[in-house]
């Protein structure tokens, strides 16, 4: 039987990975076979039970829309569904994403995609006055939560998430990559271990325009979830993944945080060098530690986190996991092994490893790759 | 003698003198500070009745000739008329009075921590040697805004905009609990206060006033507010790094105090600033203080007088509704709550309220830690959780319940020496830990035992930070709070559910 959510016993769900990511600075579109073939170094990072893909740029034609990939479990759930978009949304567009069935990827749930924007005078704005964007969160999480047989892959704004459960390298054969193109992708091959693998459970997770792939476990979990809650956050998915995108989402979306200091929430600097800080910064991150303790992100991760602004890859606070750059050109790549970057780009300007808890960030924006050292100041 | 005078109370324990091994030295007359020997001329004689098996003087005894042992002569036994029950209706019905005891329950009620469990890491997250990676316990104890007000400078890096909350810098996620002058003695505040200041935490004054000698130490003191203003005036809620009202205490939620006047000597007058020999009776409410609009009254009050610069604690007892009582206090702007369970211990408390009333402090903690976050107000108060805690593993499962910091009371008296007898209404305490007697106050040397209180606290640290690699987080802030971490043995699922933990092996 297809799983699409997780019915497992567990509080939560545990895995090992490998990841990569690829961002152009100036908008470069590539398809989907570099991702493939980096991923595929890494093939015994994952066990075959989820793989996953992020693309940015794939939609120009509906770039002003909210994608939503869903995936359903049955016709029934479907049509739930649609009603309730209904009635909350303008759907511009809507097809079935292209799948290749293939002898790797056979069973697998329906999977549908919709071109939307809220309506205007959508049913909620009798209660409340929700932004577009909280809305479509809000949309999202009583999709996943509420309505059986139906989960949301991603939903932000010309990006898509393309994940199932397999290698890597069989999911981008069965959602045709090579056809698509963008100029920032992600991808990212899992080793469960205390769950089988879901559909609904492989990355990348996204909210938004946020994605995130993810190699770790949040030892913080508990503590995460629990800070996440008293801001009506609902994670029905239990996963460290899910925690990671949600924290951003508040730091960065509702409390306005800049991104590198987001950052050093998700992985703060120790006290002992917090100390040694001049008086202004020593306060200001001191205060960001008493004020985001429960959002500090504890135990071993490497995440590579991308946006419409671009693209984030860290460790945490000790570099527990691993985690490799490198840049050649306009081209930024991150990856958990400097072989799965050495097999799209033989010859790199450069290549490093970041350091614990030191964000490599490259945006769009700037146009600019950044070098070795060249990153946030702690 | 008539027949009518003799007690049925007969001694607890026997105070048992080795003749062959005595030396008639006389140190155990000196040491006992209840009179339970003397000397008869060619040996010790003991009066039993007297003894309450505080140690002291086995402790002190240079032959080791003196055992102290239950007395072997029994009151027959049964089941529903326990001893104790029948000894307090002697006790009662001899004296027409309330039984007063120290210290806290002496009933054998669960102890939810010890059906508590942690979590450690194996294979898929690493766990990390404290040894070889920075560990950290630092807390900060204040309220703690819900986001971060930022700024930018002229050169647009982020600044703070607008300044924090007072926050309360401990090194480690502990407190020493409210004792005060008076209650304890003053080489026993001298002790914890020279602990507290090499350890980075801090202690609390109890509502006993601010004595000189303890001055200098403000930075780590918290100075209380109880319903009797005993000591209190402007200078004295400046001389702290914090103030606490005191509502109520676990020991004896819903009820004063009382320090005899006996107790009241020269220099305990002029810190609690009332005359020598009169009685200190704190009332049972603040006079007030009768409703919590009241209580937020006297917290701006408080804020009012010390210019917003240190946060304000407020204590109060575990009782059945803590969870809405902690939340109305919060909303009323508190900085800080300390709540204290119903094993913390007093200086003098009745039997009835001290072994019948309150909540256990892991279920307090639970529910008001829960409820708080329902409310989205979590951050608004820092948590400090009491009532024994006795140790480490104590500690760590609070946090994990919930709590920002522990605080410790009866722990600290007895690295001082103390044996629990539970008599430190007496006043009679042979470690000269809960007495004003000069003779019995002058043995406590405030270094030497500052110095043991230091060790303890540090090795509860390092402990903590053993049990956090274990766990494979590097920072006290990822315990606080993450009961993931934690599953109950023993416990049915209304308990599991009142803690907010899961059973062992789900």
């Amino acid at each position: 039987m297809l799983r699409i959510k997780n019915k497992f016993n567990a509080e939560r769900d545990i895995s090992g990975c490998g990841l990569c990511g690829i961002i152009n600075a100036k908008k470069v579109k590539t398809n989907g076979s570099d991702i493939k073939k980096a991923i595929s170094v890494e093939h015994d990072r994952g066990n075959g039970l989820g793989g996953g893909f992020a693309v940015y740029g794939n939609y120009p034609d509906y770039a002003e829309l909210y994608a939503f990939h869903i995936m359903y479990d049955n016709l029934s759930a479907k049509t739930d569904v649609e009603t309730y978009l209904k009635n909350n949304f303008i759907i511009e567009k809507e097809e079935p994403i292209a799948t290749l069935r293939t002898s790797k990827i056979y069973d697998h749930p329906y999977l549908h995609r919709y071109f939307i924007k809220p309506k205007t005078d959508r049913q909620d704005k009798l209660f409340h006055e929700l932004g577009d964007d909280d809305f479509v969160v809000n949309s999202v999480m009583l999709i996943n939560q509420n309505y059986d047989g139906a989960y949301v892959f991603s939903s932000g704004k010309n990006m898509g998430a393309f994940k199932g459960v397999g290698y890597p390298e069989d999911i981008a054969d069965f959602y045709k990559l090579e056809e698509i193109e963008g100029y920032m992708w992600t991808a990212h091959n899992r080793f469960p271990t205390n769950t089988p693998g879901w559909w609904g459970g492989a990355h990348p997770f996204t909210l938004l325009d946020w994605s995130i792939v993810h190699n770790g476990e949040i030892s913080s979990y508990g503590i995460n979830k629990r800070y996440l809650e008293m801001y009506k956050y609902n994670l029905a998915l239990r996963t460290d993944t899910e925690v990671i995108t949600y924290i951003l989402d508040l730091l960065i979306r509702k409390h306005r945080l800049p991104i590198r200091l987001a950052l050093t929430v998700l992985a703060s600097p120790f006290y002992q060098n917090i100390d040694k800080m001049d008086s202004g910064r020593k306060e200001l991150y001191t205060a960001l530690r008493q004020i985001y303790g429960s959002a500090l992100l504890n135990g071993p991760f490497a995440i590579v986190f991308g946006y419409l602004g671009g693209m984030v890859a860290m460790n945490d606070r000790i570099k527990l996991r691993p985690l490799v750059a490198a840049s050649a050109g306009d081209f930024t790549y991150v990856a958990s092994e400097e072989a799965a970057i050495k097999a799209i780009c033989p010859f790199p300007d450069i290549i490093w490893s970041p350091k614990a808890g030191e964000p490599v960030i490259v945006e769009f924006e700037e146009k600019k790759v950044p070098q070795k050292g060249e990153m946030i100041r702690l | 003698m008539t027949k009518t005078s003799f007690s049925n109370l007969q001694p607890e324990y026997l105070a048992l003198v080795d003749h062959n091994k005595c030396v008639r030295c006389k140190r155990c007359i000196q040491n006992c500070g209840w009179g339970t020997y003397s000397f008869g001329g060619d040996k010790i004689l003991a009066d039993h009745s007297k003894c309450v098996a505080c140690g002291r003087c086995y402790t002190y005894c240079p032959e080791g000739a003196i055992s102290i042992v239950k007395n072997p002569t029994v009151i027959r036994e049964n089941a529903n008329w326990k001893e104790n029950l029948v000894q307090n209706i002697w006790r009662q019905s001899e004296t027409g009075g309330i039984i007063i005891s120290g210290m806290g329950t002496t009933f054998k009620y669960k102890k939810y921590f010890d059906h508590i469990l942690l979590d450690a890491c194996q294979v898929t997250n690493p766990s990390i040697d404290p040894l070889r990676e920075p560990m950290e316990l630092r807390t900060y104890l204040g309220k703690k805004p819900a986001k971060l007000d930022l700024g930018m400078d002229e050169n647009g890096e982020p600044v703070l905009k607008s300044k924090m909350p007072p926050q309360i810098e401990l090194q480690t996620p502990f407190v020493f609990g409210a004792m005060s002058y008076g209650s304890i003695s003053l080489n026993a505040q001298k002790a914890i206060a020279l602990a507290a200041r090499a350890l980075g935490i801090v202690m609390n004054t109890g509502e006993g006033g601010l004595h000189d000698d303890l001055v200098p130490f403000g930075k780590n003191i918290i100075v209380q507010v109880a319903s009797g203003r005993f000591g209190v005036h402007r200078d004295y809620l400046n001389s702290g790094i914090a103030v606490e009202i005191k509502i109520g205490q676990g020991a004896k939620p819903g009820i004063g105090g009382h320090l005899p006047g006996e107790k009241i000597g020269l220099d305990i007058s002029r810190t609690r600033m009332i005359p020598v020999g009169t009685d200190a009776i704190s009332p049972a409410p603040h006079h007030d203080i009768y409703s919590i609009e009241d209580l937020r009254q006297l917290i701006y009050a408080i804020k009012e007088a010390t210019d917003y610069e240190k946060p304000v604690s407020v204590k109060v007892a575990a009782v059945h509704n803590i969870a809405a009582i902690v939340s109305g206090i919060v909303r009323a702007g508190a900085d800080i709550v300390y709540i204290d369970g119903y094993t913390g211990g007093t200086g003098a408390a009745p039997n009835i309220v001290r072994d019948h009333v309150g909540l256990p402090i892991e279920l307090a903690l639970a529910q008001v830690d829960e409820r708080l976050r329902e409310e989205g107000i979590r951050n608004e108060a820092s948590i400090i959780a009491a009532g024994s805690i006795r140790s480490s593993a104590d500690a760590v499962k609070a946090i994990a319940l919930g709590a920002d910091a522990v605080a410790i009371g009866t722990a600290a008296l007895i690295v001082m020496g103390c044996h629990v007898c539970g008599k430190c209404n007496t006043g009679n305490c042979s470690w000269g830990i809960t007495t004003q007697r000069p003779e019995l106050v002058r043995r406590l040397d405030p270094e030497v035992y500052g110095e043991r209180l230091y060790n303890l606290i540090s090795a509860w640290s390092h402990e903590i930070q053993e049990v956090l690699g274990a766990m494979g987080v590097n920072s006290i802030e990822s315990l606080r709070g993450s009961r993931e971490r934690l599953r109950g043995v023993e416990l049915t699922d209304a308990e599991l559910k009142a803690l907010g933990i899961k059973h062992a092996g789900l």
